[in-house]
């Protein structure tokens, strides 16, 4: 099993997500994690998905399959080596005042942030690649984890180009 | 971006709208004129539908376009495959349109069988009114949704002011690159407003690019292996047929002198009788075909998906063979089978090149030898040919009528058939010799197909003769459309291959579930013939000749082969209204050769109990 990021740009339309994640469990792919949300053109959305491919059902297929939808305007895989992945946590931890310090401590040495903070809990703030955030929750997890959110990873190729350069041109061509 | 540049070519005789060039003027309109104005524009000849509350508006103005034909059938399952059977063999879009809910979900099984057999189809749906939507208001359903993972794609238009760009897409994707059905959702306010209506409207599909032109690097290297090979094989599927290619696979095939196989959904597109062809691969392929796929060392794919009832036990299909792989849709390549040369285009253009290229080896000196190929092929043509027995009991032999009614029609017949035995039956013993006259559910396996799809057939071919070869189970699940075919003057004929069960279930209840024929039999109920056993003709019930009758068709009953060819040419020479024939057959007959599920094709069986020897055998 190997995970990939895929970087889709699609029509900003209403379902196009629906098509997708329908498409993911039609076929029997596998979604590791998912982020949407618009692009600096209104009209396009841009889906980040780490996909966990088998054997049988490589890369190659979830690409072809995806491309097939008529709603997607291209599909972009980014290596690790040559993009930058973050994903964003919020996690509560029970802390008082013996632990609560030592939460801190782990909080500065992540570079993560303390956004709230009561007599029993202190919620933190982190971003960073898996590696990192799963090393954090891994440090707090002795002091009890009380609640904890992760979005889907977002990530976007190093260096000056866009991947949405073109698509732009295709959409405003047809227009 | 021009839509236009995205065709795949001429041979889809659809209109296709385009998004520059002159404007029609403005029209003041309301939405369902502007539907029906869009159907007319569009080149939708006929429409097989029924009406009902929220698709009620459009069947206002239908009534009066002079250009766009509505046949109100009797179940939407039946608008369905009729417009399936219409596109297949007109090689037009096919249109078929209903109302909301389970007007919309009675639809759901021929838009998935369309789905699965690449057909171009658009089906319109009426939805509750937008404001109602996600209300559960009465005839509510959700069918984008539903149809999501069963159409090419799908719209739900809510705005009066989109219907005629959403139909000029919905045509457009159904006919281009691999065709497919494409379902256009309308809620009633949409139908009811105010609107303009011009034409043609601008197209805006930015992700829609379908590649149809081949790349010659590609081609060159496929023609490079036709000419080196020494066991070759054009493995050809439906694709041909969709893309026209027919005359060009004739000319690759007599160029380069290699066998073909035309897949079930292939039937036509390469004529049976000429000497190069070895018949339909598969598990009930012919024996030849199939093992000239199994000791092929090269295969050239075209328009073919290697399903799994194509290559049985996927891996050991073929195992020595060098795949060709050329297709419209590139999700197919390498998706079953991983392919040597793969090839992204529309079959037309990716044959006429690959003619070109073989040309150019052939100049240079390279050409295929396949005499020794050719001496094991027709050793194996020879010793395992398509046959069966007569019944010792005198009763009918199925296969017997199939051939006859094959051999009886008039040419250009087209054929349609049900799914089971009688289908196998029907793409083995009639000879097949032009394109477009074999109409079949290959990919889904609908039952009940047959007869709305022959009359969607006659409907788009009035001058063809049309013959359904259906299964008693089959045929009660949509002979309620010859009432259509009588009212609306669609003659077709429906031969009944009436053995008084589900055949193909009960054959693997034969062959593997040791002879307990668990609700199988058809013509009797628990406790009458429950053991399944010959029972000869059961209870008759229902007496399809009466029930044919009471439809307005002219019905007969055959059971003796004395009669076979007199109620046959009877059949054939009555054309003002349907023709039903109940041909009795003899429920025990079997279909072979027989590949079992999940096995090798290197396992298949000429006959029960008959393994083909291929001289290979290590010890015997």
């Amino acid at each position: 099993m190997s995970k990939h990021t895929l970087s889709v740009l699609v029509e900003n339309k209403p379902g196009v997500l629906a098509r997708i994640t329908a498409l993911f469990s039609r076929r029997g792919f596998n979604i590791d994690s998912l982020a949407v949300g618009v692009t600096e053109h209104p009209d396009i959305s841009r889906i980040t998905i780490v996909v966990n491919v088998i054997e049988a059902l490589p890369l190659e297929q979830v690409t072809k399959q995806l491309n097939k939808l008529v709603n997607v305007l291209k599909i972009v895989e980014l290596e690790p080596g040559s993009a930058v992945q973050r994903e964003l946590v919020l996690v509560k931890v029970r802390a008082d005042n013996e632990t609560r310090s030592q939460i801190v401590e782990i909080v500065q040495l992540f570079r993560a942030k303390t956004v709230d903070v009561s007599p029993e809990a202190v919620t933190i703030e982190a971003t960073g690649g898996s590696d990192k955030l799963e090393a954090m929750l891994k440090m707090l997890e002795p002091f009890g984890i009380k609640e904890l959110v992760q979005s889907g990873t977002i990530a976007v190729g190093r260096g000056a180009r866009s991947i949405t350069d073109r698509s732009l041109r295709a959409l405003d061509r047809s227009a | 971006m021009p839509m236009t540049e995205q065709a795949t070519g001429a041979h889809h005789p659809q209109p296709r709208p385009r998004s520059s060039g002159q404007q029609s003027a403005p029209e003041q309109v309301t939405g369902a004129q502007s539907l029906i104005r869009s159907l007319e524009e569009v080149g939708a000849e006929t429409v097989f539908g029924i009406p009902g509350g929220a698709i009620l508006p459009a069947y206002d103005p239908l009534m009066d376009s002079k250009r766009v034909r509505h046949v109100l059938v009797r179940h939407e399952q039946g608008a369905g495959h009729a417009a399936t059977g219409y596109a297949q063999a007109t090689g037009k879009v096919g249109v078929c349109m209903a109302t909301s809910g389970p007007g919309a979900t009675n639809l759901v099984t021929p838009i998935a069988d369309a789905h699965m057999d690449s057909v171009p189809l658009v089906a319109i749906t009426g939805q509750v009114a937008s404001k109602a939507i996600g209300t559960d208001a009465f005839q509510e359903a959700d069918i984008v949704g539903i149809s999501m993972p069963i159409t090419k794609h799908n719209f739900l238009v809510t705005r009066a002011d989109d219907i005629p760009r959403t139909i000029a897409e919905a045509f457009h994707i159904a006919s281009t690159g691999r065709p497919g059905p494409v379902l256009v959702d309308i809620a009633k306010d949409a139908l009811q407003a105010r609107t303009t209506f011009q034409w043609p409207p601008t197209q805006d599909l930015p992700g829609y690019r379908p590649v149809t032109k081949p790349h010659a690097k590609q081609i060159r290297e496929a023609a490079r292996l036709i000419t080196q090979a020494k066991r070759p094989v054009l493995y050809v599927g439906g694709g041909v047929l969709k893309a026209g290619a027919t005359a060009e696979l004739k000319v690759l095939a007599e160029l380069t002198g290699a066998p073909v196989t035309t897949t079930l959904m292939a039937l036509g597109a390469f004529p049976d009788s000429h000497p190069l062809h070895v018949g339909m691969p598969g598990m009930h392929g012919a024996v030849t075909a199939v093992t000239a796929l199994q000791k092929a060392d090269l295969i050239v794919a075209l328009g073919a998906r290697f399903d799994d009832r194509v290559t049985g036990k996927l891996d050991s299909f073929a195992p020595h063979a060098k795949i060709v792989h050329a297709d419209i849709d590139p999700a197919e390549i390498g998706k079953n089978r991983a392919a040597d040369v793969p090839i992204v285009g529309d079959a037309r253009e990716v044959i006429a090149d690959m003619v070109q290229a073989v040309q150019k080896e052939h100049s240079e000196g390279h050409a295929g030898d396949y005499t020794a190929w050719w001496t094991d092929l027709n050793r194996w043509r020879e010793a395992y040919p398509l046959g069966y027995e007569q019944p010792d009991n005198g009763s009918l032999s199925p296969q017997h009528v199939i051939e006859r009614i094959g051999q009886l029609a008039p040419q250009g017949t087209i054929f349609a058939a049900g799914v089971g035995q009688h289908q196998m039956w029907a793409a083995h013993y009639i000879q097949y010799e032009q394109p477009s006259t074999w109409l079949n559910s290959g990919g889904a396996g609908t039952m009940g197909y047959a007869v709305p799809a022959a009359m969607g057939a006659k409907a788009g071919m009035p001058d063809r003769t049309v013959w359904a070869v259906d299964g008693d189970g089959c045929f009660q699940m949509t002979n309620q459309e010859l009432t259509t075919c009588a009212l609306n003057n669609i003659p077709i004929k429906v031969a009944i291959i009436n053995n008084g069960a589900l055949g193909m279930v009960r054959q693997w209840q034969t062959l593997f579930y040791n002879q307990r024929y668990s609700n199988t039999v058809l013509h009797s109920g628990p406790g009458t013939a429950a053991d399944g056993s010959a029972t000869g003709a059961g209870t008759r019930v229902p007496d399809f000749v009466k029930l044919s009758e009471a439809m307005g068709c002219y019905a007969i009953r055959c059971e003796s082969p004395d009669d076979l060819d007199k109620v046959i040419e009877e059949a054939n020479s009555i054309n003002d209204r349907p023709v039903v024939v109940d041909f009795i057959v003899h429920e025990d007959a079997m279909v072979w050769p027989m590949v079992a599920a999940g096995t090798s094709n290197d396992e298949i069986m000429a006959a029960r109990d008959v393994r083909p020897d291929f001289g290979d055998n290590e010890d015997d």
